[in-house]
């Protein structure tokens, strides 16, 4: 029997990995008698859980439909006459066009996130730098500074440049806003490709181009996907950069909520109408790509 | 052995020892030009990144140095450390930075022990799996400004929030949970918005535990609570730092939460440090004292930060490839 | 069995493992590209004309660039920023009529809650980055920013040349609070004092009278009969909530009437003074003993609620709370008696004077279109569309004499004498019983104002609610007053 080195003793360690990962996903835990009792016990209360967390999001969804009345009752109603005026009321004060700002800088810097960020992540794992591990304290740190401190400033410069009230403004503000968690997620994706596949590829003549496209990519693909939801979720809901550089122009969705708080008046319903169409992109967004959310923030290069 | 291994062509040999070269020697980075075309991809991140952020942030510190409030014309000239003296002689200052420490740290905790649970009961196959899923990660997805306003209005009003109607059969009523208990009030809000992301992380990690283990260790006779003490949990902890490390990033800068329901008070029971700094820049206009205190918060963060990558970097210290 | 792979000047071995490892995988690799290869190709380029697709078709439909628009021969784009109250929605409503009297004229308008844009116009008007042509301000700024320069004489450039616009029909008072040298710098959307709001059957059946020109002592007897906790109804219902314009307004007002006032002639801040001490120790005692629950957090909207669903029985607050308690409950409406701002020791009248107007930021463009656009937000024409489409009860009210005058209001509006009594009562200029060196009834009108009133509302705010006593949150008060006026040299 030949000793394996310390090479072939990690790559069949990965082997053994990427089996025993995929043999996790599938069904497991076949219990009898009692212990299946008791794993239904489990299950009741699992979705008893979830069902108390995610009560507050049916709250707001149910408030929508009730007449303005009807959101300020004790006890609070779960039979009302349902009305579809709340909703009436938030699309005719215009819900188009925060709509398409918000659609518009979310696709545009999430785009501009996962391009510049993917050479990043490439240059801290596949082939790492140096200095990596700066690097990635660097990028970390640039969460650090509150958004508060530098708005003056911001708007300022803002101003100088005539981009006050303007998509393309929070666009470039938030893609460093979304980058260091991108590249920290690519980075991680990215390390899971197996070296052997890369080396492989280098062995058959592979340039970085070919390698990137037939070798990496598909590999990473839900990684990327993952990523991309990541920063969608963060652009789609930022306030406070939206709601101090802009106004008329370019307001986006958080700010179209905030504008139906009304100073006097009855406004919770409207509030859980308006609430529920802003949320209700990323929700499904995320419903629809939660199998990739669970990858994505799996980091599974973590060893 | 038996094997037959037909001899490689040349320059397939070349090829081959190159890679296998470059593995043994490990990360030695190579020799100059090599250095900068691993450099090169860094390069658009690193160059948009400095512009975009430290651009702001020069202003920011130019403006630390100067007094200028934005309603008194004219007020804006050189006035050196002096807004930095302002911000250390403020007693809210303070406050604001105890109050950031313990709204972070009691929300990371929580959330991140709810996750644990959560995860763990998600690990096993039951009915309807998938739905659940679904309803446990939505908190994270919904706007925080939505949130802050629905806690604020449906759930903690004292008259007709659903709170007060759960509550009331056990002689809790009317409480106004804002104004009495603002601090666990907020963080309960953001425990709830933040669990399913640690609930995530903490899933990938039980998803990637090796099955042959835990079923070796059931064969072995191990009760389910020594599993997880001396299997299980050793198995995420990473993911947990991971999870505490990123949640922390978030949840200091917590801002919309605050503003939307208790506007930092009653008093200053919720000020945090962005809100401190909001109270700075937009109600009393100083913006020489915003940009020294949005400094010093920048500087304190990371040496905190500092400390904590040190604890972590176990996380990272085992996943540089070798290329 | 170990292979010797050599070349000039090298010598390595590598196990036979290694080697079949490494080719394995490429022939592996190989294989696996073929098939997928075409489908990921497709997929890429179906991805990429999608997104190109739907960023050209978002972006030639949205983003623009926010230069202002000169004033071109066909038409001009003014921005307004407002703040979102009841009228502003409702007159939003009625901008088709607007376009109608000018076709070439297109508002975009900015609607955010008070604070949030409060904070928004201040930064962009003291920058001058001229985001907005028109803003709506109230009484607190526009003298402040008149002086600064900030504001465009309206008096001068428009009214003048105006006479449709009928200023002499503004309420006296409510003018004058926008004027600075004697030049109106604003013009007045919506304006309003403070009064006593009473549900008249609970005091009938408590066996009490209201007096239409009370006195604090005689209200804090009657929320004393009137509370009832039991029932969930309490005594009487005050703003708690922190902010300068939130719980500072009546408390202010009180701490006029009890003879005290912010600051002195020397701008020596006054907070600990008995007199002040007075006033707030009787405003926080009344709010903890006979107040709504969870009075520490409670505004406008709060009390509203109360008040709305019979469960407060006393309410003095703003007099633009009276048509929006006609709109959202009818009944109890009918059932509201009315007083004057009840007064202290001193017996001076108390009503508060807030007034939302709108002003043109000196430097933007299209004066003249901006001009077109609030003169008819503010004008008699808008009041009587107001009417026609929402009823005589929900028209803006308090900034023109016309409205009070005319029977179609006076029949709905039962509010509406007391409520023009109140803001004819109203003089900023002299608010408290001794001479002081500031203008402002429930604010005093200095930039400082904004921070230092919140500061102090957040430490009364923590007194409501128990946290800390009335004596701390003064002296702490206090404090912050005297180093806002080091700091600032006033």
């Amino acid at each position: 029997m030949t000793t394996l080195s310390p090479v072939e003793g990690a790559t069949a360690g990965n082997i053994a990995r990427v089996l025993a990962y995929r043999r996790s996903r599938r069904s497991h835990h076949k219990l009898f008698g009692r212990a299946r009792l008791f794993g239904h016990a489990w299950s009741v209360f699992t979705w008893l859980i979830a069902i108390v967390l995610f009560f507050p999001v049916f709250w707001m969804v149910l408030t929508a439909f009730k007449p303005e009345v009807s959101a300020y009752t004790v006890p609070p109603q779960i039979i009302f006459h349902p009305t579809l005026s709340e909703f009436a009321q938030v699309l005719s004060g215009g819900i188009l066009k925060p709509f398409e700002h918000s659609a518009f800088v979310t696709a545009v810097s999430t785009a501009a996130v996962l391009v510049i960020s993917f050479p990043a992540a490439y240059a801290l794992s596949v082939r790492p730098v140096k200095r990596w591990r700066d690097t990635m304290f660097f990028f970390l740190t640039l969460k650090m500074l509150p958004p508060v401190a530098g708005i003056i400033p911001i708007y300022i410069v803002a101003r100088n440049l005539h981009l006050l009230d303007n998509d393309w403004l929070l666009v470039i503000l938030y893609v460093p806003m979304n980058l260091p968690i991108a590249v920290w997620m690519l980075r991680s994706f990215l390390l899971e490709v197996p070296r052997e596949v890369l080396d492989a590829a280098r062995v058959d003549g592979a340039n970085v181009v070919t390698e990137l496209t037939r070798v990496i990519l598909p590999i990473v693909r839900p990684g990327i996907v993952a990523t991309a939801l990541i920063c969608v979720i963060f652009s789609w809901n930022e306030f406070f950069f939206a709601v101090n550089l802009t106004a008329t122009q370019a307001g986006t969705m958080p700010v179209f909520l905030v504008g139906f708080l009304t100073t006097e008046g009855l406004y919770w319903a409207k509030l859980c109408a308006a609430s529920t169409l802003c949320c209700l992109p990323v929700i499904l967004a995320g419903w629809i790509a939660q199998k990739h959310l669970v990858r994505g923030l799996a980091l599974g290069a973590i060893k | 052995m038996g094997d037959t291994v037909t001899a490689p062509s040349r320059s397939t040999v070349e090829r081959i020892r190159h890679v296998l070269d470059r593995r043994r020697e490990g990360d030695s980075g190579g020799a100059g030009r090599r250095r900068w075309v691993r450099r090169l991809p860094l390069l658009p991140a690193f160059v948009y990144v400095i512009v975009v952020t430290q651009v702001p942030f020069i202003a920011t510190i130019w403006y630390s140095f100067r007094s200028w409030n934005l309603l008194i014309p004219g007020s804006n000239h050189f006035t050196g450390l002096r807004s930095y003296q302002e911000v250390f002689a403020d007693p809210t200052f303070l406050i604001a930075v105890i109050n950031t420490v313990e709204l972070t740290a009691s929300a990371v905790i929580i959330a991140m022990l709810v996750g644990i649970g959560l995860a763990m009961l998600l690990n096993r196959e039951f009915f309807g799996r998938g739905v659940v899923r679904t309803l446990l990660i939505t908190p994270f997805l919904v706007m925080p400004v939505a949130s802050a306003l629905l806690w604020k209005t449906t759930m903690y009003d004292p008259l007709y929030g659903l709170l007060d109607f759960v509550l009331s059969p056990f002689g809790i009523h009317h409480v106004a949970w804002l104004s009495t208990f603002p601090m666990p009030a907020i963080v309960t809000i953001l425990a709830w918005e933040w669990a399913p992301f640690m609930m995530l992380i903490v899933l990938a990690g039980l998803q990637s535990e090796s099955l042959e283990v835990l079923e070796a260790a059931k064969v072995d006779g191990a009760s389910t609570v020594q599993t997880f003490t001396r299997l299980t949990f050793p198995h995420i902890r990473p993911y947990v730092q991971l999870g505490v490390l990123l949640g922390s990033v978030y949840i200091i800068q917590a801002f919309g939460e605050i503003f939307m329901d208790t506007a930092g008070g009653p008093g200053t029971a919720t000020t945090n440090l962005p809100y401190y700094l909001y109270e700075q820049v937009f109600n009393a206009y100083n913006v020489g004292v915003g940009a020294a205190a949005g400094v010093i918060v920048l500087i304190g963060t990371e040496i905190v930060a500092i400390f904590a990558l040190r604890l972590v970097s176990s996380l990272i210290a085992g996943t540089a490839m070798i290329g | 069995m170990s292979v010797c792979l050599s070349a000039p000047g090298m010598s390595k071995t590598y196990s036979r493992y290694e080697l079949t490892l490494v080719v394995k995988e490429a022939f592996v690799v190989r294989k696996r590209m073929s098939g997928r290869s075409r489908f990921l190709r497709r997929g890429v380029a179906l991805t990429a004309i999608v997104t190109m697709a739907a960023t050209g078709a978002v972006f030639s439909s949205g983003a623009t660039s926010a230069q202002p628009k000169q004033a071109k021969a066909a038409s001009v784009t003014i921005r307004v920023a407002v703040v979102s109250t009841p009228q502003v929605t409702e007159v939003e409503q009625l901008l088709p009529d607007f376009y109608k009297m000018y076709p070439n004229i297109k508002v975009a308008i900015d609607t955010l809650p008070e604070d949030t844009e409060r904070a928004i116009i201040e930064t962009d008007i003291a920058t001058q980055a001229n985001e907005f042509n028109a803003v709506m301000i109230s009484n607190y700024e526009t003298p402040m920013w008149a002086k600064n320069h900030w504001l465009v004489d309206l008096s001068k450039n428009f009214i003048a040349s105006d006479p449709g616009y009928h200023v002499s029909d503004l309420i006296k008072p409510i003018a004058q609070s926008l004027m600075s040298g004697g030049e109106l710098y604003g013009v007045p959307f919506t304006g309003e004092s403070s009064f006593v709001m009473y549900n008249k059957s609970m005091l009938k059946a408590a066996g009490l009278t209201m007096p239409l020109h009370p006195t604090w002592t005689q209200i804090a007897a009657m929320a004393a009969k009137l509370n009832n906790p039991s029932k969930g109804v309490s005594g009487i219902c005050l703003r708690g909530e922190p902010g300068w314009g939130e719980n500072l307004a009546p408390l202010d007002t009180v701490i006029n009437t009890f003879g005290g006032s912010w600051f002195n002639m020397k701008w020596v801040p006054q907070l600990t003074s008995p007199a002040d001490e007075q006033a707030v120790n009787f405003y926080v005692k009344l709010l903890r003993t006979y107040g709504e629950p969870g009075a520490a957090a409670d505004g406008v909207n709060e009390c509203l609620q109360y008040y709305d669903s019979n469960k407060t029985a006393i309410w003095y607050d703003s007099t633009a709370v009276a048509p929006e308690i006609a709109v959202d409950a009818p009944s109890v409406y009918a059932n509201t008696g009315y007083a004057f701002a009840p007064t202290g020791p001193s017996g001076r009248a108390s009503g508060w004077q807030y007034v939302w107007s709108f002003s043109i930021a000196s430097g933007t463009p299209n004066q003249k279109a901006t001009w077109d656009f609030i003169s008819w937000m503010t004008s008699k024409q808008l009041i009587s569309e107001a009417a026609q489409k929402f009823g005589w009860a929900a028209v803006p009210g308090g900034n023109r004499t016309s409205t009070y005058v005319n029977p179609k209001y006076q029949k709905v509006a039962t509010y509406g004498p007391i409520t023009l009594a109140s803001m004819e009562a109203a003089r900023p200029d002299d608010p408290t019983v001794h001479p002081v060196p500031y203008t402002g009834i429930q604010f005093v009108a200095i930039p400082e104002f904004i921070n230092l009133g919140n500061e102090v509302s957040e430490q009364i705010s923590a007194a409501i609610a128990g946290r800390e006593s009335v004596a701390t949150a003064l002296s702490i008060s206090q404090q912050d007053a005297l180093t806002s006026v080091s700091e600032n040299g006033l």
